[in-house]
C-alpha cells in the first residue's frame, strides 16, 4: 500500500525523530511511503482559535493536496481531528458544498498512526525492543474526539522488554488545548500539575502520547522541574528495535 | 449590539483574571476537586447501568432538535392549554420585563414576603434584586441558596450552588446568620437548623416563585424536579404560584417527560430517579395554589434560536454533568465564569445571551478536551459550539480599527501567510532555526522572548532541532 504522510507543521518543525519513527515502521511492515512535500499546515491552530478566515485557505489547500491519495497517515490525532471533524464544520458554517462532499470522501482516508496500523493493518506487535519503564497519556484528541480506543495500549504492550505502567486518571485533559496553554496559561497549569504528579507516581522514565504538542506541555513541565522523566512520541517507542 | 444590562453578567473581570485569583486558593481547589470528582463518580455508576444510554442520549437530542424547530408554534399550543386549565400566561422578551410582571402580581397580593423554588431563570433575570427594589423580601428555600443567600454570595454551580463552599464554611455561616452558637459542622444538624428556619415561612407566606425543568405542551402541565422537598412546599402550600420559565424549556408531548426523567437524574445527581418531582396543570380547587401564573421568558433565547450551530444551545436541561466532568471548572470554580451560568454549558450560553462582545473571554475558557460533549445527555457539541463563537469573538475584533495593533491577530494573519506556500513555509522554518540561538541552553529554551515567553514562563519549550522532517526526507531521497 502507498501511504501518504501528513506530517504536520508542528511535527515538521520541531519533532523530525517522530516523522522518521513513522516512516521507519511504515516501510518496516512492507509499505511505501510518500511525502507530498507541498504539505504545509491544516489549520488547526488557526480554525480552534477563532480565525477562521485565515484558515479556509488552509483547509481548502490541505483537501487539494491529499486528496489523491488512498490513505493518509498522520502522528497527531488533533491534526486528524481537525481534518476528520471540523473540516465538515469548516465547510458547513461557510456554506462550500463543493469542499463538504470533497471532505467527506477524504475524511475517511485519513488515519491516526496507531489506529492505522491497529485497526486498518490489523497488527499489534511491530517488532519494536525498548527496554523501559513507560506510562502512556491518552490525549483528548486521541481518546474523545477521533476515538482510536485502545490501540495505542495494545501496540505499547506488544513491545518487547517494556515495563507498562498504566496512569491513573488518564483520562482528564493534559491542559494544553492550543493557544489554551498560553491564553488561560494559569488553569493550563492547574491540570498540568494534576497531570504531573500522576505521571510522577508511576516512577516511568518515559510519559507517551498519541499526539507530540500535549508531549511537549506535558515534557516542558518535567523538564523544568528536572523531574528525570522525558516524553516520547508513540512511533518512537515502536520503531527502536534491537 | 446587545447590551448585557439586561442579564447575567456581574462586572466581573475576563476569565483568564478570576481563574487566576481562583487557581490560587487553596480552599476552594480542595472543595471544589473534591465534590467534582464524587458527582462524577456517582454519574458514571448510574449511567454505566443502563445499556441503553446512548439510545436514551439520540432520543432526547431529537427532542429537543423538534422543539427548537417548532418552538413557535409549541409556545402557542402552550400558552392555550395553561390557559384552559385555569392558569394565565404572559411573556415576557427580557429580564427587565419580566421583572415588572412579577413584581406586580405579587404587589396585587398584597405580600411582601415571598418564598422561592431554586431556579436559575429568576437568578439570571435577577428577579431577589428587582424585588428588594419594590420593596418585597425573596426567600430562597433550597439548601444550597439559602446559604448563599446568607453569606450575600453569587451560585458557583448550577445544581449545587454552594460547592465551593465546605461545612465547617457552612457552620461558620449559620452560626452567624441564624445565631447559634452551638452549631456543629454536622451534615444533620446544619440541615435542622435550615429547616428550622424555613418552616416558619411555609407556614406563612403566600406567594411563591419557581423556574421550570419542562413544561408540556399538550397537556399545560409544568414540572419542577427538586432533591429536598422545599420546593414541593412552595409549589404546594401558598395561594399563588408565579413560574418564570425561559421559552426553550417546553416538551411536546406528555410521554416526552419519560426520556428526560431518566437522562436528567443520572446526568446531574447520579441518582436513578429524582426524589421530588412535581407536576401540575393549572389551579384545582381546593388544592394547592388557587393563583398560577406563567411567565414565558426570551431574554436572548430567540437570538440563539437564529443561530445554525449555536442553537443547540437551547437543548441544556441544567443538569451540570458538563461542569462537574470539567477539568478548568473543578480548578477555577464557578465564580471565575462571572455568570449564573458557569462550565462548559455558561461558557458557550452567557455570550450567546449577552453577546459574544460582551463576554469575550468565554468562548476560551476551555482546553476543547470534550469531555463535556461525552457526557451531555443531550449530545450538545459543546466543543464545537465553543470553536464557533470563537469565530465570532475574532470576526467582531478584526471590524475593529485596534485589531491592527493586535499582536495575536497580526501574528495568525502572518502564520497564515506563511502556511500558505510551501516556499514561505520552509523560509520561517530555516529563520526560527537559526534565530533561536541566543535563547537555546542544552536544547531548551528557559525564557523565550514575545510570545513564546507567555509559554516559557511555566514550562520549557524544547529548541528547533537543526534539520526539519522535510529536509532529512529530501536527504533521504538525494541518498537513494
Amino acid at each position: 500500500m502507498q501511504v501518504a504522510l501528513f506530517i504536520t507543521c508542528f511535527n515538521d518543525t520541531l519533532f523530525p525523530n517522530t516523522g522518521k519513527a513513522v516512516v521507519s515502521i511504515v516501510e518496516r511492515l512492507g509499505h511505501q511511503v510518500i511525502f507530498p512535500e507541498e504539505q504545509t499546515c491544516c489549520g488547526q491552530m488557526h480554525f480552534n482559535t477563532g480565525y477562521q478566515a485565515e484558515a479556509m485557505p488552509l483547509i481548502r489547500r490541505f483537501v487539494e493536496i491529499f486528496s489523491q491519495y488512498e490513505a493518509i497517515v498522520s502522528p497527531s490525532a488533533s491534526c486528524v481531528g481537525m481534518v476528520r471533524d471540523m473540516y465538515r464544520f469548516a465547510a458547513e458554517v461557510h456554506h462550500d458544498t463543493k469542499l463538504a462532499n470533497e471532505v467527506a470522501l477524504l475524511a475517511e482516508r485519513v488515519y491516526e498512526f496507531s489506529e492505522f496500523i491497529v485497526n486498518r493493518l490489523g497488527i499489534q506487535d511491530v517488532g519494536a525492543y525498548y527496554p523501559h519503564r513507560v506510562t502512556y497519556h491518552p490525549t483528548c484528541h486521541s481518546l474523545r474526539g477521533i476515538k482510536v480506543g485502545d490501540a495505542p495500549e495494545q501496540l505499547l504492550r506488544a513491545v518487547r522488554g517494556i515495563d507498562y505502567v498504566p496512569l491513573t486518571q488518564s483520562n482528564e485533559c493534559c491542559g494544553f488545548g492550543g493557544t489554551f496553554a498560553v491564553k488561560n496559561a494559569d488553569t493550563s497549569m492547574a491540570m498540568l500539575g494534576d497531570k504531573i504528579r500522576h505521571i510522577l507516581d508511576t516512577r516511568a522514565e518515559v510519559c507517551v502520547a498519541a499526539d507530540n504538542s500535549c508531549l511537549m506541555h506535558i515534557g516542558g513541565a518535567l523538564h523544568r522541574q528536572r523531574s528525570g522523566v522525558r516524553i516520547a512520541h508513540l512511533a518512537e517507542i515502536l520503531a527502536a528495535q534491537e | 449590539m446587545k447590551k448585557p444590562e439586561s442579564v447575567i453578567i456581574e462586572l466581573a473581570p475576563r476569565f483568564e483574571v478570576g481563574a487566576k485569583a481562583a487557581v490560587q486558593n487553596t480552599q476552594l481547589r480542595r472543595n471544589m476537586g473534591k465534590a467534582t470528582q464524587t458527582i462524577r463518580g456517582k454519574r458514571a455508576g448510574v449511567v454505566d447501568e443502563l445499556a441503553d444510554w446512548e439510545s436514551l442520549r439520540v432520543a432526547g437530542q431529537h427532542i429537543k432538535d423538534d422543539v427548537m424547530q417548532h418552538l413557535d408554534t409549541y409556545l402557542i399550543q402552550l400558552e392555550a392549554t395553561v390557559t384552559q386549565s385555569g392558569g394565565h400566561v404572559h411573556w415576557a422578551k427580557d429580564a427587565h420585563e419580566a421583572n415588572e410582571i412579577v413584581t406586580r402580581l405579587i404587589k396585587a397580593t398584597g405580600s411582601t414576603e415571598i418564598i422561592k423554588v431554586k431556579s436559575l431563570t429568576t437568578d439570571e433575570i435577577r428577579l431577589n434584586e428587582a424585588l428588594e427594589l419594590a420593596g418585597i423580601t425573596a426567600i430562597e428555600t433550597d439548601l444550597a441558596e439559602l446559604i448563599i443567600q446568607l453569606a450575600h454570595e453569587k451560585s458557583s454551580h448550577i445544581l449545587v450552588p454552594a460547592i465551593h463552599k465546605n461545612r465547617s464554611e457552612i457552620r461558620a455561616l449559620f452560626q452567624k446568620s441564624m445565631n447559634l452558637p452551638d452549631l456543629t459542622d454536622e451534615p444533620k444538624e446544619l440541615a435542622a437548623a435550615a429547616r428550622q428556619f424555613l418552616r416558619d415561612k411555609f407556614m406563612s407566606v403566600r406567594v411563591a416563585t419557581s423556574g421550570a425543568n419542562f413544561a408540556i405542551a399538550e397537556t399545560g402541565s409544568v414540572c419542577v424536579v427538586e432533591s429536598e422537598g422545599n420546593g414541593r412546599m412552595c409549589l404546594t402550600m401558598p395561594e399563588v404560584l408565579i413560574t418564570v420559565m425561559g421559552i426553550e424549556k417546553i416538551l411536546p408531548r406528555w410521554q416526552d417527560l419519560g426520556v428526560f426523567m431518566q437522562l436528567l437524574p443520572r446526568s446531574s445527581t447520579g441518582e436513578r430517579m429524582n426524589p421530588y418531582t412535581s407536576i401540575w396543570t393549572g389551579v384545582h380547587a381546593d388544592d394547592g395554589p388557587q393563583e398560577f401564573h406563567l411567565v414565558l421568558l426570551d431574554n436572548g433565547r430567540s437570538d440563539v434560536l437564529a443561530d445554525a450551530v449555536g442553537r443547540q444551545t437551547l437543548h441544556c436541561i441544567r443538569c451540570s454533568a458538563c461542569i462537574n466532568v470539567c477539568p478548568v471548572y473543578e480548578r477555577t470554580g464557578g465564580h471565575a465564569y462571572g455568570s449564573v451560568y458557569p462550565g462548559p454549558i455558561g461558557a458557550i450560553l452567557t455570550p450567546q445571551l449577552v453577546g459574544t462582545a460582551h463576554a469575550d473571554s468565554l468562548p476560551y475558557a476551555s482546553s476543547l478536551c470534550g469531555a463535556c460533549y461525552d457526557v451531555c445527555p443531550v449530545r450538545i457539541n459543546i466543543p464545537e459550539v465553543l470553536v464557533h463563537l470563537r469565530g465570532k469573538v475574532v470576526a467582531e475584533k478584526q471590524t475593529q480599527p485596534q485589531s491592527w495593533f493586535d499582536g495575536e491577530n497580526l501574528g495568525m494573519k502572518a502564520m497564515a501567510t506563511t502556511f500558505a506556500h510551501r516556499t514561505t513555509y520552509e523560509l520561517a522554518q530555516h529563520a526560527g532555526q537559526l534565530a533561536q540561538w541566543p535563547f537555546v541552553h542544552d536544547g531548551y529554551i528557559e525564557n523565550g522572548p514575545g510570545p513564546l515567553g507567555k509559554w516559557t514562563a511555566m514550562r520549557d519549550f524544547p529548541a528547533i532541532p537543526a534539520q526539519s522532517f522535510r529536509d532529512w526526507w529530501r536527504e533521504r531521497q538525494r541518498d537513494e
